[in-house]
């Protein structure tokens, strides 16, 4: 299954809306990669509020996708981690290290509108914040 | 204790010795009774009782004790061992001194029996054979008694510290407080997070302090589990601040390597709280020609 991309001002959304098989994931993430390029993007928002479970696979996808986006110039908010996903995922030791999280799409967004309102500000800086 | 083992298995002649020898044991209750309660306080046992309550102790203890010797049943003497138990747990009483005194009791109506069979010596071989294992059968159900009333005090003092629940609460608008009091063990450790993550969620928290002013010891697992957390709390979009980790805490933690780099730590609640507030971009500043506060 595909996962729809949209675009949104300077942002691409991407809703995940069932579980995806490992082909689809690298499908989303080589997606996203390109877009951002194509619609010259600053952010990018992985909406995961449908999915039950993480695997080892799709966290490192996902974390290959923030730290790939963001050598293309866009910053990747993961949003919509059920707690007991992350729950899961800690204790199986499972990091999104220097990857943003949000509770929502709308956290999400409003996190990339601070972090741009920054970089304009002061040009790209230490991000404060969620990033670990 | 099952109904089998709790008759002592006896032939006809031990009934016979034993009946004869709880008569003696009766005869001589007062002068026994006596000569017990002075040898638990010249051993110092029981010392958390006055002596008046030693004494009243003693008696139904005596008379528990002879009618289990009687009878061969223990059932009686295991509630009273039970009912004694839940008295004297309460006010400090140690295993040792309730098996002392037992055995005490044992001794002092030993000496007792020899001192009446001493011209025959086979006699006195005989009812000590009938009377050591009975007699070891009552201080054994005795202090199994008073142990198991011991654990289940325990046991019911772990649930009610486990039940004690760690609220999570939020003080201003996206900021939630977690005091943890107490020692935190891997189930506690666990209901802690799931806690603080649907707090998380219901709140739409960006912030919370954590303080763990109350937690006495950590060991690797414990600050593991707290990493773990911290690092849940971020994949749902909220940071942790860990407020109030002492002295001793801090150099275990440093000791035993634990990673801590990814945790935002602040000295007191206090300190956490502000610089949540700053977080947020909030500031509070103090209102300015305010009425004074009305005192009494």
């Amino acid at each position: 299954m595909q996962v729809p991309i949209l675009k949104q001002r300077d942002y691409l959304i991407a809703s995940i809306q069932a579980a995806l098989t490992d082909e689809d994931l690298k499908h989303l993430r080589d997606a996203l990669v390109a877009q951002v390029g194509e619609y010259r993007s600053r952010g990018v928002i992985v909406d995961v509020t449908a999915l039950d479970v993480m695997d080892s696979f799709a966290v490192r996808t996902l974390r290959d996708l923030a730290h790939m986006t963001r050598l293309r110039g866009a910053e990747t908010v993961i949003v919509g981690i059920q707690p007991e996903v992350a729950f899961a995922m800690t204790q199986l030791g499972l990091r999104l290290e220097g990857v943003a999280a949000a509770l929502d799409l709308e956290e999400g967004l409003a996190y990339l509108d601070r972090q741009a309102k920054r970089s304009t500000l002061r040009g790209p800086g230490p991000h404060s914040g969620h990033r670990a | 204790m099952s109904p089998v083992v709790a008759h002592l298995e006896r032939d006809e002649s031990t009934v016979t010795l034993l009946r004869e020898l709880v008569a003696h044991l009766r005869q001589n209750r007062t002068q026994l009774r006596e000569e017990w309660a002075r040898r638990i306080t010249e051993a110092k046992l029981l010392t958390a009782m006055s002596a008046d309550e030693v004494f009243a102790e003693a008696t139904a203890v005596y008379d528990n004790y002879l009618e289990a010797l009687e009878t061969g049943s223990i059932e009686a003497l295991e509630a009273y061992a039970r009912n004694l138990s839940e008295r004297i747990i309460p006010r400090g009483v140690e295993t040792d001194e309730v098996v002392g005194i037992v055995l005490l009791l044992r001794d002092v109506l030993a000496r007792s029996l020899f001192a009446k069979y001493r011209q025959n010596f086979d006699l006195l071989s005989r009812v000590l054979d009938a009377y050591e294992p009975a007699a070891n059968r009552i201080a054994i159900t005795v202090a199994v008694g008073f142990v198991q009333e011991r654990e289940r005090v325990i046991r019911q003092q772990q649930e009610a510290i486990r039940e004690l629940s760690t609220p999570v609460l939020p003080v201003r608008e996206r900021l939630l407080i977690l005091p943890i009091i107490g020692i935190i063990d891997p189930q506690r450790a666990r209901q802690l997070t799931e806690q603080l993550l649907h707090g998380i969620r219901v709140n739409r928290a960006k912030v919370v302090v954590m303080d763990i002013t109350g937690v006495p010891a950590m060991d690797a697992t414990v600050a593991n589990h707290l990493v773990q957390t911290v690092e849940a709390a971020r994949l749902l979009g909220a940071t942790v601040i860990v407020t109030g980790l002492s002295p001793e805490i801090a150099q275990t933690l440093v000791n035993i390597g634990v990673d801590l780099g990814k945790m935002n730590t602040v000295g007191d609640m206090q300190g956490g709280i502000e610089e949540a507030e700053r977080l947020l971009g909030y500031r509070v500043a103090p209102v300015r020609d305010a009425a004074p506060a009305v005192e009494e």
